[in-house]
């Protein structure tokens, strides 16, 4: 049975990527660690255990990157998503740092792979985990074990408390019971608010509760929450969250990676009125598939309808679902929910805005409709070959952008300094880095950098 | 969720495989996951193969985010391992053979002990007048009378098993370079090394051990050097008219010796190791087949070694009959017991290597 009763060097609040690499440098720097995990063992490692990559810079080709991807070009690829919004310091720390997490999570036990099939425009920039997040999860979790480093499973934190510039003790419930942990050190890793629903709907109104969330129901923000409420500074757009479009029918959480659905650029899309309301070939999927979260909340009901025809169903990943499917476009409307003269409409006014012309699935083709009020501006083929599928969309939470702010040394803030021992790391913190937009694979490296950095200082302080 | 009918298994296998299709995250652990990106729906036959693909690593069940208590309760090693017995009861003739022996330790043992029973009445009963070492218990017509048909038919059946098989795989022309590509990869077992070659997640939860590799190809190699020691015996009889007994510096027992002591250790620690592993990660109701046939593998070096060592003594007659029973017993088993893995698993490969090379999903 753990000793609660002992004061360990430091607490980590959260059990994802950021708080094991903060309690593996700070374990291997000598200090006494404790993880509190607020899921269940089954459930552990967060949305870290949904991802697939990091976004790694490397000046020359270091396994399993190819190529060379330098920091100018890094920065430039973030400014491009972000549209600015980007502490540049910050942002140049993470990405010099992400060189040497590479050998560091190798040395940590974390198992690469070549590019996965479907991803090769990543294979320069992003690192693949061998078997995924979670097995770099699993990973850790064995380092640290390795390392003398207690973990408690089902331990929720609900309050941090403050005294003055110092933190003294965390009141968490484990396995619902009361406790009180006492540490030197802090560091809090435990992710964003997007489980919980009340809090999104609060942000973005009543719409948000027709949200699916991507990932792990435990990143709720009750530790981001009680942390603004004594005064932290905060950062980031509370109202903003990253939400892509997912196939309707994915769970309420945790669907995760399988609930993408890439069929777009190939697709019409229309709402719950037959109507088309955004440019589907617009760009290329990778440059264009974080929009459309967006543009699905925007809709009635939240809620989009992707169809596609016979020529182009085998020209995107497999869903996890299979597509609804019918030799009519009647037939498709009925068993979608959508009105069948409606949508004939829509689809024969699309068709007779089409020109013939050279159809390129992976480069942007310019086959363009003419005269449509939204255009579709490259792949744009008649659907006009059953069968035909559709298949429901809905937007996907992946991440919220507001956070705690935090300096080059991941410690936190507030009006009257920083607080002497509270450091913060991975996604309860990215807002101080990315303001909106995302670039793929940036998630982990905040993580595993400011992690390290926050279990350095942790260990510094209490050595 | 049950795993009953055929039907029902792969129906399963392919529910869950059209999910792993979706994610793709391990890819890089075996072949299985390369193979299925091919494809976006799963025909019976294409399962089937992935199945006999599968090493029952179990990779892609540590570092998978939807198992249980996620609702899509992925399972991959199980449901593929389910798959994979099914195939092999339901392509070999008499099926029910297979069903009986794949499941039932019991059955492989209570067949031992008859095969003893009937060994013990032949060294009783039908002792040559002449001959020498086990000559003299056993005549070498006799044994060849009834080991001629206890090795052929089987390796027949097996054979059949194979032709079904390929039939409902769909498999191409067969050339020597897919032949030596999937020889290969049997040697070094590539596909239970992880991918990283740090091994597989077979007995200690999610951590990387190499441990069931090294056994598996103890035995494997072990297995081969006996049977390498038998035919070398064979062809120094017929074709050097060298009968046994053989000494120590004689092939038969340069390559049975170390062979056995291969076997021997190989088995105890395939045992050890299943004795570890998580059974709801494999096919958890032909455990006890499984494990009675490592326990028979056993049997076959022991008593051999036993054999060597009892040279000249009184045990030999007894021995004799306990080491003939139980290669009696592997080798009619062999299209019906866990046995038959070897041959499924290299077709498999070799149908994967006459494939087109998987190529990216586009994106
Ligand atoms: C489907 C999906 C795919 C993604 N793919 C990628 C990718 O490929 N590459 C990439 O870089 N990023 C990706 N991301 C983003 C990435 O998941 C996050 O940026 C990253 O995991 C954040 O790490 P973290 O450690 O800060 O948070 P998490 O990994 O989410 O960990 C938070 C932890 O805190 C715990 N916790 C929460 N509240 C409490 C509490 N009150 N008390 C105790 N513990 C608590 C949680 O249980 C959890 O263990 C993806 C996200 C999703 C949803
Ligand atoms: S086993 Fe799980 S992680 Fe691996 S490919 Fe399948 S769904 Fe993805
Ligand atoms: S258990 Fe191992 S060999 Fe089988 S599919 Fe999973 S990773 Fe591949």
């Amino acid at each position: 049975m753990t000793d609660l009763s002992a004061t360990y060097d430091l607490a980590v609040v959260g059990g994802g990527n950021a708080a094991l690499c903060a309690a593996i440098t700070a374990a291997e720097a000598g200090a006494r660690v404790l993880i509190l995990e607020g899921a269940p063992k089954t459930y552990r490692g967060g949305n870290s255990r949904h991802t697939r990559n990091f976004r790694c810079m490397h000046r020359a080709p270091m396994d399993p990157l190819i190529g060379s991807y330098g920091e100018d070009e890094y920065i430039h690829d973030l400014m491009l998503v972000t549209k600015g919004k980007t502490d540049e310091s910050l942002a140049r720390l993470a990405i010099r740092s992400s060189e040497e997490c590479l050998p560091w999570m190798k040395a940590h036990g974390v198992r690469f792979q070549p590019s996965l099939s479907g991803t090769l425009s990543l294979g320069r920039t992003n690192a693949f985990f061998l078997g995924g997040g979670k097995a770099l999860v699993n990973a850790y979790y064995n380092t640290a074990q390795d390392l003398g480093v207690t973990v408690l499973y089902d331990a929720q934190v609900r309050h941090v408390h403050r005294d003055g510039d110092r933190i003294s003790h965390l009141e968490v419930d484990i396995a619902d019971q009361p406790v009180t942990v006492n540490a030197r050190a802090f560091v809090l890793a435990s992710g964003g608010f997007q489980a919980d629903l009340d809090w999104l709907a609060r942000a973005w109104g009543p719409a948000a509760r027709n949200f699916l969330i991507r990932g792990t129901p435990y990143n709720r923000g009750v530790v981001l929450r009680d942390m603004l409420d004594q005064g932290a500074d905060s950062v980031g757009d509370p109202t903003q969250c990253h939400a892509v479009a997912i196939d309707g029918r994915a769970p309420q959480y945790d669907g995760g990676i399988v609930t993408r659905l890439d069929c777009v650029p190939f697709s019409i899309v229309v709402n719950k009125h037959c109507q088309r309301f955004h440019d589907e070939g617009e760009d290329v999927w990778p440059k264009r598939y974080a929009i459309w979260g967006r543009l699905v909340a925007a809709q009635p009901d939240q809620v989009g309808y992707a169809l596609i025809d016979a020529k182009s169903i085998d020209l995107f990943m497999p869903s996890v679902f299979p597509p609804v499917k019918s030799d009519t476009l009647e037939g498709l409307a009925e068993q979608m929910g959508l009105d069948q003269q409606a949508l004939r409409d829509t689809v024969d006014a699309f068709n007779a805005a089409c020109r013939p012309g050279r159809f390129h699935p992976t480069e942007l083709d310019g086959l363009a409709t003419e005269g449509l009020p939204t255009p579709k501006t490259n792949w744009g083929r008649p659907l006009d070959t059953p069968p035909f599928y559709g298949y429901q969309l809905r937007p996907g939470v992946t991440f919220t952008y507001l956070g705690l702010r935090v300096d080059s040394h991941a410690q936190v803030h507030t009006a009257e300094g920083p607080i002497r021992n509270l450091w913060a790391a991975g996604e309860i913190m990215a807002g101080s880095i990315l303001g909106q937009g995302y670039l793929a694979g940036f998630g982990m490296t905040i993580g595993t950098v400011f992690g390290r950095i926050a279990g350095k200082e942790a260990a510094a302080h209490v050595a | 969720m049950s795993l009953d009918t055929p039907l029902d298994a792969t129906a399963e296998a392919r529910r869950q495989i059209e999910i792993c299709n979706a994610c793709r995250y391990c890819e890089g652990f075996c072949a299985v996951f390369p193979a299925m990106t091919r494809q976006k729906s799963f025909a019976d036959g294409d399962l089937t193969q992935l199945a006999n693909l599968c090493h029952n690593c179990r990779g892609c069940y540590y570092s998978c985010q939807y198992t249980e208590p996620h609702e899509f309760a992925l399972n991959i090693p199980a449901a593929l391992a389910e798959v994979r017995v099914q195939s092999w009861e339901r392509l070999s003739r008499p099926r029910a053979l297979a069903q009986v022996f794949q499941t039932q330790g019991v059955a492989i043992a209570g067949l031992a002990v008859v095969a003893m029973a009937w060994f013990i009445w032949a060294l009783a009963w039908l002792k040559p007048a002449g001959g020498a070492g086990f000559y003299a218990h056993l005549s070498h017509n006799l044994l060849v009378a009834v080991f001629m048909p206890v090795f052929l038919l089987p390796l027949v059946v097996i054979a059949a098993s194979l032709r079904a098989y390929w039939r409902e795989i769909g498999g191409g022309r067969v050339r020597l370079a897919h032949l030596l590509t999937a020889l290969g990869q049997a040697a070094r077992m590539t596909n239970l090394s992880g991918g990283h070659g740090e091994g597989c997640n077979f007995e200690n939860g999610d951590r990387y051990t190499d441990r069931r590799r090294v056994f598996h190809q103890l035995m494997m190699y072990g297995f081969l050097l006996c049977f390498a020691a038998t035919a070398s015996g064979t062809l120094m009889h017929y074709l050097l008219d060298w009968p046994a007994p053989y000494g120590v510096l004689t092939p038969p027992k340069l390559l049975g010796l170390p062979g056995g002591v291969m076997m021997v250790i190989g088995a105890a620690g395939l045992a050890a190791l299943k004795l570890r592993a998580d059974p709801a990660l494999g096919a958890a109701r032909v455990w006890g087949g499984e494990m009675a046939f490592i326990l028979l593998l056993a049997a076959v070096a022991l008593t051999g070694l036993a054999l060597f060592a009892a040279t000249g003594t009184g045990l030999v007659g007894a021995l004799l009959a306990l080491h003939l029973a139980s290669v009696m017993v592997l080798f009619l088993l062999m299209p019906y017991s866990k046995m038959v893995h070897g041959f499924f698993r290299l077709a498999a490969l070799v149908a994967e290597a006459g494939k087109p090379r998987p190529v990216s999903g586009g994106e």
